[in-house]
């Protein structure tokens, strides 16, 4: 889960890792009264969207009077970046910067550990750092338990080459950015840049989070992280009925047991649909889990019948410890319950325990809508057709 | 023989009182797999019956080790509680421990991976349906009657895909089929099993499905050219998969320029892993690879 720049920037200051103040505003008034509030000459309205490349789009800009930070904000949540509309923008009094640096701390799954990054040439892409100027960027492995100690922070400003009047302060900014990543159940934290200002202060003026959805049991503060947006709305929704969503760009719906199997089925109609005509496509990721009941099955298919973009649904199920003939009745029991709801044709291929019994459910109920197909090829292959047919 | 189970594993369930915990145990015990106690804090000395036999339940891992000889555990219990089951289990120096349970925090899986590093137990998962090794032994949550012995060895992230494997190869049957894991970070790598399968005398052929994130595939794919003289046919998941967005398994996420499906492939290749481009494609490369064994013995 990947937090916008102020909920960040909010993390940040709550664990007493210094930022800039920060004002959010959603309109262009309320920016207004955001510059009046932060009392300074010059302040940066901010984009806040999860996507990079928000200076290249326009959507960070420098303002010098009330009046202007009205006009820009105005301009600026009328932007979409990289398809998200922007519908909040952050205000921050300016800084005078005097040098720009890069820091991060992420999960490495190769070692099964956590690495620290950091560079005394921040500000730039550091993708592009990494691969035209690697000895310019220190990567630290750490410690899964320990972290950023005051020894390793110490070590790691040296190694990346900090003037020695700066190390310590840089440092202990160092130590609180790994407590607010080990505190907050985080995957990411990038500072990019962390900034000296004129005086000599350390300060995080960019700040990137993503956290790890599985501990959201133990934070409360959570439930307003979550992204709004149409898309995300099904996701949600989806997430409720304890479904597994994702929304893709295509228009075949796709419903199976078990995510490798769902990953591989959306591979199957993709590949099916390369050279049919308007090439159709997978609409969504959808994984009912193990109990595919007919409560369950219905959910899932209300999902993706609400998705306009779709134009045929494929069912896949590999019955391990399900059975086919519960996922069959499921089937069935779930166009009874959507009724008038349901008028897209769905292919139904079954695997694995009583798949006989559950393919006879599925012949006996007879339902103009429901084609059952014998394996996965076949059933991504009719599905596509269908999809494509209905354009 | 098999790897990592067989006929010889006795086996703990932690969590076994809880809802899964019982159905599954129930299943283990109906595939032959010899379920040897239960493990739930405070419930020790209770027992719970399975085809009219009672269970003991312990109140921990290390009492339960002493009283029955157990050398495997599984555990099914809530993702809040897994951290300390699980440290409690390698602190208690089972020899392997099975996490079935699904969204345990990536720290708190460090944390006991840590632990497990430095002692002589082997994790396989989180976020795994365990293993299986036909006939003999069934830890975890893969259906026992998929497919009989054999000489495939399989190694997956996702369980749902390798019953689909298992199903697709069942006329030929398998040594040990294992379910790794889809989380950022488990504890047995595709690696690990490979050598294991390398090692494995029952073993003549092995069929690896990998899926999108991380660099697992990789990694496994060197590996593979350095090491394994056994024909070795892969399989990845995920082709179409966005970047950005998480595909059920909290491991299955494309960032930045890595973890894509397409490289993964490659790399296998390269390393002369032959790769199917779906799951029928791969189970009929695996059948081809098997033919020619037969016929060069023959």
């Amino acid at each position: 889960m990947d937090l916008l720049e102020y909920q960040a920037r909010e993390l940040f200051e709550s664990f007493g890792v210094p930022v800039l103040a920060g004002v959010v505003a959603t309109t262009p008034g309320a920016a207004r009264e955001a510059f009046d509030q932060l009392d300074t000459d010059v302040a940066v309205v901010k984009a806040q969207v999860r996507a990079g490349g928000r200076g290249k789009a326009g959507g960070v800009k420098l303002v010098r009077s009330a009046e202007e930070a009205e006009s820009t904000a105005s301009d600026i949540l009328d932007l979409v970046i990289k398809d998200l509309p922007v519908d909040v923008v952050m205000l921050s009094p300016g800084a005078d910067i005097v040098a720009e640096y890069y820091f991060s701390i992420l999960l490495d799954r190769t070692a099964g550990s956590y690495l620290a990054m950091c560079s005394v040439e921040g500000g730039i892409d550091i993708e592009t750092l990494a691969v035209e100027r690697p000895e310019a960027l220190v990567k630290v492995p750490l410690h899964p338990i320990e972290g950023v100690t005051p020894e390793v922070a110490a070590d790691i400003v040296e190694r990346a080459g900090f003037d020695d009047a700066d190390r310590q302060a840089v440092a202990a900014v160092l130590v609180k950015l790994w407590t607010v990543f080990r505190e907050s159940d985080a995957t990411l934290v990038e500072v990019n840049p962390l900034v000296k200002v004129a005086g000599g202060d350390i300060i995080a003026l960019d700040a990137k989070v993503t956290l790890d959805e599985n501990a959201e049991f133990r934070h409360d503060t959570w439930g307003g992280y979550h992204e709004t947006s149409a898309a995300v709305d099904l996701e949600r929704q989806a997430r409720e009925l304890d479904l597994n969503y994702v929304k893709l760009d295509g228009n075949v719906g796709v419903i199976g047991n078990g995510a490798g199997l769902v990953m591989s089925t959306l591979d199957v109609v993709d590949r099916a649909g390369k050279d049919l005509p308007g090439q159709p496509k997978p609409a969504n990721f959808l994984d009912i889990g193990g109990g595919a009941s007919s409560t369950v099955m219905a959910n899932g298919l209300r999902i993706i019948i609400s998705d306009p973009q779709v134009k045929a649904v494929l069912v896949n199920v590999f019955g391990g410890i399900t059975a086919c003939n519960d996922v069959a009745q499921g089937i069935v029991a779930a166009l009874d319950v959507l009724g008038d709801e349901a008028t897209l044709p769905i292919v139904v291929r079954l695997d694995g325990n009583s798949v006989e019994v559950g393919k006879a459910i599925l012949r006996e109920a007879n339902h103009p809508l429901i084609r059952v197909e014998e394996t996965m090829d076949g059933a991504a292959a009719a599905v596509a057709k269908l999809a494509s047919e209905r354009g | 023989m098999a790897i990592f189970i067989d006929e010889s594993s006795r086996i703990l369930v932690q969590g076994m009182t809880g809802r899964e915990g019982r159905k599954h145990t129930q299943r283990m015990i109906m595939s032959g797999t010899r379920i040897v106690g239960g493990v739930t804090p405070g419930k020790g000395g209770e027992s719970v019956v399975f085809e009219e036999d009672p269970v003991p339940v312990f109140s921990s891992v290390a009492e339960g080790m002493d009283a029955t000889g157990a050398n495997v555990s599984v555990v099914f219990v809530p993702p809040r509680f897994a951290r300390e089951a699980v440290l409690e289990a390698v602190e208690a120096e089972i020899e392997l421990c099975v996490i079935i349970t699904e969204g345990i925090p990536v720290r708190d899986a460090l944390d006991f991976h840590h632990a497990a590093a430095s002692s002589r137990t082997r994790i396989i998962g989180p976020n795994c349906p365990g293993l299986i090794s036909p006939g003999k032994s069934n830890v975890g949550i893969i259906p026992a009657h998929i497919a009989g012995r054999g000489g495939i060895g399989l190694v997956s992230k996702s369980g749902t895909l390798t019953y689909q494997m298992m199903y697709e190869l069942r006329d030929h049957g398998f040594s040990t089929a294992v379910g790794i894991g889809g989380d950022p970070v488990v504890g047995t790598t595709h690696i690990d099993v490979l050598q294991a399968f390398e090692e494995d005398e029952d073993t003549d052929v092995i069929v690896m499905i990998g899926e999108i994130g991380g660099d697992a595939e990789e990694r496994a794919g060197d590996y593979i050219a350095e090491n394994i003289t056994k024909p070795v046919i892969g399989y990845v998941a995920g082709f179409t998969a966005p970047p950005g967005k998480t595909m059920g398994h909290a491991g299955a996420i494309i960032t930045g320029s890595g973890g894509t499906a397409s490289a993964k492939k490659k790399a296998l290749e390269a390393a002369g892993v032959m790769v199917g481009e779906t799951p029928s494609q791969t189970a009929s490369l695996a059948r081809d690879v098997i033919a020619q064994i037969r016929q060069d013995r023959a």
